[in-house]
């Protein structure tokens, strides 16, 4: 018995010795620059927010044509930056990948990332899709306009975002939770087009609009409308073509109800957000890392990308399918995007206030 | 000596265990700013409130269903029984979201039942009422239809092992079956159906996918949107911090009414007289309360499953998808193994040691049960980290090596959180076990001279068979479903089902979601057949002990 208490004590002291060690070479290990075991040079490691069956296959052709292998980790954004943070300069990933500006901004702001160093992303991607720092890059383009139902509603009768704060919109408008980041950013985007008192007495008035307490995602908001229970759904566009896509009869035919407004054409623009990636500080597989952005920021690549999420490429001049230039031109909002990132917080409060659930 | 020597180490453990809590805990003190002042002004009202309403309305559907069914199959004949005794057990595999997603798509507006309505009788919105799915109510409903089975299985478990005597005597007095349940064995079930409602309660508090999918605000959807959309950590934290106030008072009143009511069976006797025979319409009664359950948690939202599976397998199932399918089930087997040592040493030790501390590190250690899973995880990732930042550095201090990471992103690290997560399981398992086993017997064998560890594997163990299964097969269950921790701690290039399930459910294409619900569900089904088995077996073999 004598020996399991001995045998207790000394590890605990081991690892109170390990630990104080630990805090006290904190400081020191992360000034100087410490060169890490084996860089493998034909590894990628990346953590991404964007679902597997969205890139993998665009990974494995990055693999096809340069040998390069791809690690993947997938997650919901915020916790794979906890993950990231906590791991600190001893994280093994190269690229975090994710669908939002905002969390692409919230990875700059808590210090993950580093500069991307290519002149060939930046010739590639227009600049206000990338971070004014260069930190974070947009490779996607996700459009959030008014969907609404062909037989219901004259086109005529819809102008902006701002429009729907009108009380002949009573009773007519679904929309999802303000627990989703998509509806933060756009009000977010509101915030810095109208101010924030002005947002705050619009909102008022849109979330009196609306046809039914908001619930479910995206899709659920289209089949509502085409199912009748609203003239107006906001969603973002790639649902509406996931629909059209989709092997369910049912979804086919509940899209086909409905029809693309690109809103506020006669002012700032359609409301626009990215799907990027940034590089992490500690990579160390840099070199590999930035081969693949080049890659995804590829005209092919974009093309492809764009084509099986059904959003829009955030290169210029890149083809887009028939389904998407079917919606037409339009002009989309342009907001430099890490604005929208700064002022999410603000944007959730004020829904908060007007009691948008 | 030896007393503290077992005190030391469960102590030990159950702290381990506790840092990912006491990690959440911790930033009580890390100050907020004036979101707290916006959230208290705002929305935690409505937080308080749902989540409230919400744990009272699946508390009573649950204890409804289970003990009701639990009492049936066990102490009732009447037809199709025998199937009813696994059948109802099955819904435990269908996880709380993947129901709601189905019966969403079933009875939504949008969905086949109300469209067909519509079509038959040329109503349109707003000219009939039909119940709406994604509500508070309906929350409660889909949560109770697979939660219920928690309470149901140790119900069952505690009246199959009940003395017949008692029942017996009761009977022999001239009362009928009901005045024997209420008076006799519903007490002497209590700690069990008590066990079992405080999973079912924690499982409730710690839901995220249904209520956040049905736009129900409670607190995990208020930690959620603190520290995703507000981006305050601290504040979220402290809204974990308040959920595990919750717990605490949980688990403080479920200690309390055991402790009133502690009954040990000095008789082992069993099924002497045998069931009720119930007649005409309490037969039929007995027969549609049970077929409905089955229905509506089981065999329709499965179906649905099945057949929006038929549709798509074809593109979903490859080599890869036979990948998935065994690391869930090495996944949830090892877990649950490591689960049943911890939960078998913290138990015992507690029932050797019952001094407060022991007793408040083993409360600790299973509150990590209630917490969503997200939080868990975070709770993890930062005291890893920072353990093996701090081993590395010493490493290259001492000896110029790096270790780089050695436990996070490794399945160490996942093994860890579902200790945490769901160590309650098996704990509520082994302890409601321990407790119907009379202290006499300890006494017993250590006045011959046994050493407590000899207690344990001569005695206690064989005499615990049936709790221990449980607990096993329970946390098997639980990992197979298990998503939010797996999803951010795994390591790269590996998934599991409910990785996959959850990847295509929330890019909403629910379709090609069912095949890996449906594998899950499949995969739960095997372990909830074997566990039946040894619960309707055990009365008879301890029968044929005698």
């Amino acid at each position: 018995m004598l020996n399991s208490n001995v045998w207790l004590k000394n590890c605990v002291l081991m690892v109170i010795t390990v630990i104080i060690t630990g805090i006290v070479s904190d400081e020191a290990n992360s000034a100087q620059d410490i060169k890490y075991s084996k860089p493998d040079t034909s590894e990628v490691n990346i953590y991404s927010a964007r679902k597997e069956a969205l890139i993998k296959p665009l990974l494995d052709k990055f693999t096809e044509q340069t040998g390069v292998k791809v690690n993947l980790v997938t997650g919901k954004a915020d916790a794979l930056l906890k993950r990231l943070t906590s791991e600190g300069m001893n994280s093994p990933a190269d690229i975090l990948l994710t669908t939002d500006a905002g969390r692409l901004h919230r990875a700059k702001v808590a210090g993950v990332t580093q500069k991307i160093q290519s002149k060939k992303l930046e010739s590639a991607i227009p600049s206000r899709y990338r971070d004014p720092e260069g930190h974070w890059v947009g490779l996607s383009l996700r459009l959030r306009p008014i969907l609404y139902v062909k037989d219901k509603v004259d086109p005529a009768e819809i102008s902006s975002y701002e429009d729907l704060a009108d009380p002949k919109w009573k009773g007519r408008i679904c929309i999802r939770s303000s627990g989703n980041i998509y509806n933060q950013s756009l009000v977010a985007s509101m915030i810095a087009a109208n101010g924030e008192a002005a947002t705050e007495q619009w909102a008022k008035g849109f979330v009196g609009n609306f046809a039914r307490a908001p619930k479910g995602g995206d899709r659920d908001q289209i089949k509502a409308a085409a199912a009748g229970q609203c003239d107006i759904a906001i969603a973002n566009t790639y649902y509406l073509a996931g629909m059209l896509k989709s092997s369910e009869q049912s979804q086919v035919t509940a899209a086909q109800k409905i029809a693309v407004f690109w809103p506020n054409q006669k002012t700032r623009g359609a409301h626009v957000n990215v799907s990027g990636a940034v590089l992490i500080r500690s990579s160390k597989n840099r070199d590999n890392a930035i081969e693949l952005l080049e890659f995804l920021a590829g005209e092919k690549a974009q093309q492809w990308y764009a084509e099986t999420n059904s959003e829009f490429p955030a290169r210029e001049n890149v083809a887009v399918s028939e389904m998407l230039k079917a919606w037409g031109e339009f002009k989309a909002d342009p907001l430099i995007l890490s604005r929208l990132g700064e002022l999410n917080t603000k944007a959730v409060m004020l829904m908060d206030r007007v009691g948008w659930k | 000596m030896r007393i503290s020597v077992w005190g030391t180490l469960v102590t030990a453990i159950a702290l381990l265990l506790a840092i990912p809590v006491f990690v959440i805990v911790f930033n009580l003190f890390v100050p907020a700013g004036e979101v707290w002042q916006h959230i208290y002004a705002t929305v935690l009202g409505d937080y308080i409130t749902n989540s409230l309403l919400l744990m009272l309305g699946v508390a009573i559907g649950s204890l409804l269903l289970g003990v009701t069914a639990a009492w049936l199959v066990s102490m009732t004949e009447f037809p199709g029984r025998k199937y009813f005794e696994w059948g109802l057990l099955l819904p435990m595999a269908i996880p709380a979201y993947i129901i709601a997603y189905t019966y969403t798509g079933m009875l939504d507006f949008a969905g086949p039942l109300q469209t067909s309505l519509r079509e038959i009788t040329g109503w349109d919105y707003g000219d009939y009422w039909f119940p709406e799915v994604r509500s508070l109510e309906g929350a409660a409903i889909m949560m109770t239809l697979v939660l219920y089975p928690y309470i149901y299985l140790l119900a069952r478990a505690a009246f199959v092992s009940q003395s017949l005597c008692l029942l017996e005597v009761s009977r022999s007095l001239g009362n009928g079956p009901w005045r024997t349940f209420f008076t006799i064995a519903l007490p002497l079930a209590r700690p069990a159906v008590i066990a079992g409602l405080s999973l079912v309660l924690m499982e409730t508090l710690a839901d995220y996918g249904t209520v956040q999918y049905f736009g129900v605000s409670t607190f995990t959807t208020g930690i959620f949107r603190t520290w995703y959309g507000l981006d305050n950590a601290p504040a979220a934290a402290q809204l974990a911090a308040i959920l595990l106030l919750f717990v605490l008072v949980l688990l403080t009143l479920e200690r309390y009414s055991r402790q009133k009511a502690r009954y040990y069976n000095a008789s082992r006797r069993h099924h002497g007289q045998g069931r009720f025979r119930l007649e005409g319409w309490n037969k039929l009664a007995a027969f549609l309360i049970c077929f409905f359950m089955l229905v509506f948690g089981f065999l329709l939202p499965a179906s649905q499953l099945a057949i929006w599976a038929m549709d798509t397998a074809v593109e979903v199932v490859d080599a890869e998808f036979f990948l998935l399918v065994l690391h869930s089930l090495e996944l949830a087997a090892s877990a649950a193994i490591f689960a049943l040592v911890i939960a078998l040493i913290l138990g015992y030790g507690r029932r050797l040691n019952p001094t407060p501390l022991v007793k408040t590190a083993v409360r600790m250690a299973s509150m990590g049960y209630a917490v969503p899973g997200t939080v868990i995880a975070v709770g993890v990732i930062i005291p890893l980290g920072y353990l093996d930042n701090a081993l590395d550095s010493w490493m290259r201090n001492q000896f110029n090596y790096s270790t780089g990471l050695l436990f996070s992103g490794t399945i160490f690290a996942l093994l860890f959180a579902y200790m945490v997560r769901f160590l309650a399981v098996s704990l509520h398992a082994v302890e409601s076990g321990l407790e119907r086993i009379t202290p006499s017997m300890d006494e017993a064998a250590s006045s011959m001279g046994c050493r407590p560890l000899s207690i344990l594997g001569k005695i206690h163990i064989p005499m615990l068979k049936g709790s221990l299964l449980t607990g096993l097969l329970l946390v098997f269950v639980d990992v197979l479903k298990e998503l939010p921790a797996t999803l951010i701690l795994r390591p790269f290039n590996f998934n599991t089902l409910a990785v996959k399930a959850y990847e295509l459910a929330s890019d909403e294409r629910l379709a090609d979601a069912s095949s890996a619900s449906l594998a899950i569900v499949l995969a739960g089904i095997v372990p909830i057949i074997i566990l039946n088995r040894s619960i309707s077996r055990h009365g008879e073999r301890s029968l044929g002990q005698r």
